[in-house]
């Protein structure tokens, strides 16, 4: 088996029954070692792509080599190379935390001596020593994805992809899950695809990051490279009446280029000069005679990206439909093992 | 693979076993009504043609069909939770034959079955039944039950696999009952009166089924309806199990 740790993908296109177009010719390429951060608001084609790169989805088209290996001629080691938490965590509620450990590490046949060193060695890593003879039905969510994590590092995978890993999770359980995540990629030299719509995670932990909407890759790069290409300072104003935006907006127009709004009710403009600008705009308004309930400028963030990119906030992008569940296809129509 | 069996079978056991619902009133439902059934069918053993002294004898079979199907609707309903929860998933990532994952749940389904079969058994001549075809029979009795509740769990695993919700596995289960009490389970067949109802227990499968059982505690050895009642559990065996390889196939979408 190679040692190679890269996820290389071309032209991939996953459509559904209905002529659902979920994923639409993406290419990206990960390098080994590093984290990858997919972001994207709920249906955009995130989890749809991890399950084609997982094999668990046979693409509609184009291609895609996991660890070095075809995600649809050589599934099966793929599978062997790649640790995988899903976006909804599957665990057995009448299983305890070590009994999972031991029948994934049997199914993954890990000689049984070593599974019960390896599974305890795990879940002490991730802080489950203590519950792990309790029912993970039991556990809060945050316990759920440490043992979710914990299960796929289990055979000890060069790739790990982790779908929208802390959803759901309180700062606490974020924090402890990014930190593992550091340190798998700086210690272990894995390498972690993962999938978020949190800007801050992808901010935080990825070395680079895609941003994906409606199926397609719209931007890519460092999280420092993405902002850069948004580098002038957005100034974002709610006037006190509502029916004062139109004349807000004449107002500021001289200043810079309208883009939308994260708040509906208010008015955001891109500045062509930078934060220098704003004791003009206050002039401006007042000379405009419209009345500011709030004002705020903001530093470019992975938002502005995906808003310049895709002319809407990620967060307004959320509420987007959630992306469509695989049907059942017949045997036949799957691509050969 | 006989160690990936093995896992799974443990897992589905111990999901039985913790989960006591799903243990206790699957056995003693079919035990209630055999009860209630001997008391107020009782007189049906004076009927002239009559097999048997005693409706309890006679009745002894029911609850082995009613187990079987109680632990193949258990057993689907486990089997569409983990479809349903994603742990179906989890289990594809791993380098698992699906045939680990059909055999595994099916020895969840037998463990019910195999439970519930011997405290029949035990209940049935604690209460003064006689087995006809003695100790011989009561393990060949063991047997029929233990085909009868595989090929019921064939079919609960391919409504499971091909429907993949708890509530679709649900749904089917009263069809079965329907077809219990449309066989020679409460009357011999040669008894029953109506026409169209004779005619449809004749050609329900259950009927046979049943007819196996209870020739071993009423009748004695009759090879006849021993074999038919093995080649229909074969049959159902063979046909659902290949339904649900199919089904999984199709379900476990792994390239």
């Amino acid at each position: 088996m190679s040692e190679e740790r890269g996820i290389d993908v071309e032209g991939l296109v996953r459509d559904f029954k209905g002529g659902v177009r979920a994923v639409d010719g993406i290419d990206l390429h990960v390098a080994s070692g590093e984290i990858y951060g997919f972001l994207g608001p709920n249906g955009a084609g995130k989890s749809t792509a991890v399950k084609m790169l997982t094999t668990l989805l046979p693409p509609t088209a184009g291609r895609a080599t996991v660890a070095g290996y075809d995600v649809v001629k050589e599934g099966a080691k793929v599978r062997a190379s790649i640790g995988v938490a899903l976006q909804d965590v599957a665990l057995d509620p009448m299983l305890t935390g070590r009994e999972h450990m031991r029948l994934q590490g049997g199914l993954q046949g890990i000689p049984r001596a070593e599974r019960g060193r390896r599974g305890d060695e795990l879940l002490e890593r991730v802080g489950l020593t203590e519950a792990a003879d309790r029912k993970s039905k039991t556990y809060s969510g945050g316990m759920k994805r440490r043992l979710d994590l914990a299960l796929a590092l289990l055979h000890n995978p060069r790739i790990l992809f982790l779908d929208e890993p802390t959803t759901g999770l309180d700062v606490q359980s974020r924090t402890a899950l990014w930190d593992e995540v550091e340190r798998l990629a700086r210690d272990e030299g894995t390498t972690v695809f993962l999938t978020t719509q949190y800007l801050e995670e992808a901010d935080v932990l990825a070395d680079r990051v895609g941003i994906i909407d409606r199926g397609r890759i719209v931007a890519e790069g460092t999280p420092a490279q993405l902002k850069a290409q948004v580098a002038k300072p957005t100034v974002e104003l709610v006037p006190r009446d509502a029916g004062q935006c139109a004349v807000a907006a004449r107002a500021l127009e001289p200043f810079g280029e309208p883009v939308g709004a994260r708040v509906s009710g208010s008015i955001a403009v891109r500045l062509d000069s930078g934060a220098d600008q704003l004791a003009d705009i206050v002039r401006a308004l007042d000379h405009a005679k419209v009345a500011v309930a709030n004002l705020a400028l903001h530093e470019p963030t992975l938002d502005d990206v995906f808003l310049a990119k895709t002319g809407r906030s990620l967060e307004g992008a959320a509420d987007a439909p959630p992306e469509p569940e695989p049907e059942p296809e017949p045997a036949g129509a799957r691509a050969a093992a | 693979m006989p160690a990936q069996v093995g896992l799974l079978a443990g897992r589905a056991i111990k999901r039985i076993l913790r989960n006591p619902a799903q243990m206790i009133f699957p056995i003693l439902f079919p035990l209630i009504l055999l009860a209630v059934n001997a008391s107020g069918l009782d007189a049906a053993t004076s009927l002239p043609g009559f097999p048997s002294d005693s409706y309890l004898d006679f009745a002894l079979a029911i609850p082995f069909m009613q187990g079987a199907l109680f632990a193949a609707l258990n057993g689907g309903q486990d089997l569409a939770r983990d479809i349903e929860g994603g742990f179906l998933d989890r289990l594809a990532m791993t380098p698992m034959s699906g045939a680990a994952l059909l055999a595994g749940q099916l020895g969840g389904a037998l463990f019910m079955g195999l439970i519930s079969a011997v405290l029949y058994l035990v209940v049935g001549l604690a209460f003064g039944v006689g087995i006809a075809t003695g100790f011989a029979g009561a393990l060949v009795l063991l047997l029929l039950s233990l085909a009868i509740s595989t090929a019921f769990a064939c079919f609960g695993t391919f409504v499971a696999l091909r429907a993949g919700t708890g509530e679709a596995v649900q749904g089917f289960f009263p069809l079965f009952f329907v077809l219990l009490f449309l066989s020679s389970a409460f009357f011999p067949r040669d008894l029953i009166e109506q026409d169209w109802f004779r005619a449809i227990a004749t050609y329900n499968p259950v009927s046979y089924m049943v007819e196996g059982i209870r020739s071993l505690v009423i009748a004695g050895w009759d090879g006849q309806a021993l074999a038919q009642a093995f080649v229909i559990a074969g049959l159902a065996i063979v046909g659902f199990l290949a339904l649900s390889a199919r089904a999984l196939r199709t379900r476990l979408v792994r390239t």
